[in-house]
């Protein structure tokens, strides 16, 4: 069986790229006549797995991880295709092997859905895990934030080497009092953590309810972060680890992106700390400033030579953080809501997000299949609205003309952005800047 | 209850009323109490209070937006009640408290005060709910209801016939299921999705002016005729009569119109 998974599933992800079609379909070939595939692979790599979970952010924090950890020499093995479950790692995996099954890599870094990952650390323990927060996302998918939280304690909980928590974020950094001891075999706990002056760019949805006078309900006591990120300029970072302040020039944009950024460099100084070879410092900070964002997850195009940024909203605080970080002054601006499954079906979270910062220059479009769900929300917060089309194409088409001698900005859901990227290829040359 | 420990029914949380437009002279104040929106608050109920307080202005009155959570003391001379729903973790924060609320809460129900209750509230204003694992968390009883928690959730676009308010559309997404007595009536008959329970055909309660309902969306938003019907009934315990301004439903109309076509 084992000599003839590997070319049957790797010939099976060959006619389904010739067709086109899903990344899954070889994964699912595999695992049904070689259920043991994954695992067996990924047990061959010395250092191990990390698996990189949360609500917001995954598929970013995962390629900075992956380029720090090569900053060091390391070859890593990732899901790139976004195939963020099991089937979508073993399919990943059938890419990578050599047609004896063999996966030539120091360490697995894997992107999980929190729901997928349950499944995926149930087969294979990770030796790492990255935990990086718990929104409200999709709730009708997962029910309720602190299942979500649940979900991810069970990841920690299966991870034999370290574990690294957001301290910032209460249901996250909670898991550690969970998990046992290194003295009887439990994980070692890592944090990373934001400085008091960022701590109000980063609403959790607690605090997005608590009185701004009110008395903070008995916080505990903050523990030791192994990266706190000091301080977020235009174009540049500061990084507090081993005890002084570093400053590195940074690709990325918007305050969450960096945070996450500093969650990468907590898990990569960790796999760097335990191999026998010293920590290469200088090449992960060079690294760090060089990692630009993931594809679809926030970037800055040029149209018409001035520039596109496209925001991804997907929840309340991520909504509420794209507003804080790209102030609207002197930007047409765009929103595109659809309610496809990958976006979220329930409108609820539009009205938790406040959008006093548009009222000043207003919204010039609107779109995607709830354009008019928004249209009312922005009604209610007095928010003036140019126009609005549920198709997306002739609404990004329209944007773009009225707003020739401007930069603009589009806040858009998941499958809006895809939509969106498509249209842009479409009618002008793209760009990506970072 | 705790002594008063700082500033209390204001809205003082991160949401803000967009400032008031200069009008002409205020017909007059409606005081809007959101019920415990710390800890109740995870569908949006926001746009709930958001929605009454902008219409009151709409209609020409001046809303006084309060907030009553764990702890606080009860504000006096409260015209519209609004709560929402929480996770397991919130009603298990405010559900002694709310306990410890129900004479005053009884009195204003029965008295005629209009209140939308929204899911986890909707559960906790009945007389309980039975968790899966069979114990009781008591309600308080105001609404002849009880509920039975359950593995299935029931989740998805919900569009429900009603004889006071037509067509009332949302989101559920809960696994409580509801059981009405004799001493209620259902809000209307599901169209599209389940509602109460996945056996009646139905969805929400109504008891005197009280509307109770598992749908979230924000559910006022898309429903001004629920919304000015909470309103009015508000305005006219107050002041005797209720003159409605003419708000714009543009939006609303348009987003009814593509909410009711999407899936379920």
């Amino acid at each position: 069986m084992l000599y003839f998974s590997v070319p049957l599933g790797k010939f099976v992800r060959r006619v389904s790229r010739l067709r086109g079609g899903g990344s899954a379909l070889p994964g699912l070939v595999v695992e049904k006549i070689d259920p043991g595939f994954m695992q067996r692979t990924l047990a061959t790599l010395p250092l191990g797995v990390a698996v990189v979970s949360g609500t917001n952010g995954k598929t970013t924090t995962t390629k900075m991880v992956v380029e720090l950890l090569e900053s060091q020499g390391l070859k890593v093995f990732t899901n790139r295709t976004g195939s963020n479950f099991t089937r979508g790692v073993a399919a990943a995996l059938l890419g990578e092997v050599d047609w004896r099954g063999r996966l030539d890599a120091d360490i697995a870094v894997l992107e999980l859905d929190e729901a997928h990952a349950v499944h995926f650390v149930n087969k294979v323990p990770p030796r790492y895990c990255l935990l990086l927060n718990v929104l409200r996302d999709q709730l009708d998918r997962f029910g309720e934030i602190d299942k979500t939280a649940d979900l991810l304690q069970h990841i920690a909980s299966k991870t034999t080497g370290t574990v690294v928590l957001n301290r910032e974020d209460p249901r996250v950094a909670r898991i550690a009092a969970t998990l046992a001891t290194p003295a009887v075999g439990g994980p070692e706990v890592r944090y990373f953590g934001l400085d008091d002056s960022l701590l109000s760019t980063f609403p959790n949805d607690d605090d997005m309810r608590s009185a701004p006078g009110s008395p903070v309900p008995d916080a505990p006591a903050k523990p030791n972060a192994d990266v706190v990120l000091r301080r977020v300029g235009p174009a540049d970072a500061d990084f507090d680890y081993d005890g002084a302040t570093v400053s590195t020039p940074m690709k990325l944009r918007g305050v969450y992106n960096i945070f996450n950024a500093a969650a990468a460099l907590t898990l990569a100084r960790a796999i760097a700390a335990v191999r026998g070879t010293a920590t290469d410092h200088a090449g992960l900070l060079t690294a760090l400033g060089n990692v630009a964002p993931a594809f679809g997850r926030g970037e800055s195009l040029v149209v018409d030579g001035l520039p596109l940024d496209l925001v991804l909203v997907k929840n309340p605080s991520g909504f509420r953080l794209g507003l804080k970080s790209f102030p609207a002054a002197g930007y047409a601006t765009m929103i595109a809501i659809n309610d496809n499954y990958a976006d979220g079906r329930d409108m609820s979270w539009l009205w938790d997000v406040e959008f006093d910062t548009l009222r000043e220059g207003g919204v010039d479009q609107l779109t995607g299949s709830r354009a008019y769900d928004m249209a009312l929300r922005l009604q209610y917060d007095d928010v003036a609205i140019g126009a609005v089309d549920t198709e997306i194409a002739p609404a990004l088409a329209a944007f773009i003309r009225g707003a020739k001698d401007r930069p603009k900005r589009i806040f858009c859901t998941y499958t809006a952005m895809l939509a969106i990227r498509r249209e842009l290829s479409k009618i002008t040359t793209v760009e990506v800047v970072s | 209850m705790t002594p008063e420990t700082g500033p209390q029914h204001e809205l003082s949380h991160g949401h803000e009323l967009p400032p008031e437009e200069p009008a002409a002279p205020s017909k007059g104040t409606i005081r809007v109490l959101q019920l415990y929106p710390r800890d109740m608050n995870i569908y949006g109920d926001w746009g709930n209070a958001l929605v009454l307080a902008q219409r009151l202005r709409w209609h020409g009155y001046t809303p006084e937006l309060l907030e009553y959570n764990v702890g606080d003391d009860f504000p006096a001379n409260v015209d519209l009640i609004v709560g929402g729903g929480g996770q397991d973790s919130g009603q298990l924060v405010i559900q002694d408290d709310l306990l410890s609320r129900e004479t005053v809460l009884r009195e204003l129900a029965e008295d005629g005060t209009p209140m939308l209750v929204i899911c986890g509230l909707y559960q906790l204003f009945g007389k309980f709910f039975r968790t899966r694992t069979g114990s009781v968390i008591p309600g308080i009883g105001i609404l002849d209801v009880e509920t039975n928690g359950t593995d299935e959730r029931l989740i998805g676009n919900v569009s429900v016939s009603t004889p006071e308010f037509g067509t009332v559309l949302g989101y559920e997404n809960h696994s409580g299921q509801t059981t009405l007595g004799p001493g209620v009536e259902p809000l209307g008959t599901t169209a599209k999705g389940t509602g109460n329970n996945s056996g009646g055909g139905h969805e929400g309660a109504r008891y005197r002016n009280i509307v109770a309902s598992y749908l979230h969306g924000s559910l006022l938003p898309k429903n001004p005729a629920l919304a000015d019907f909470l309103i009015k009934t508000a305005v006219e315990r107050k002041y005797g009569s209720f003159t409605p301004g003419t708000p714009d439903d543009r939006y609303a109309v348009l987003a009814r119109e593509h909410a009711a076509r999407r899936p379920r």
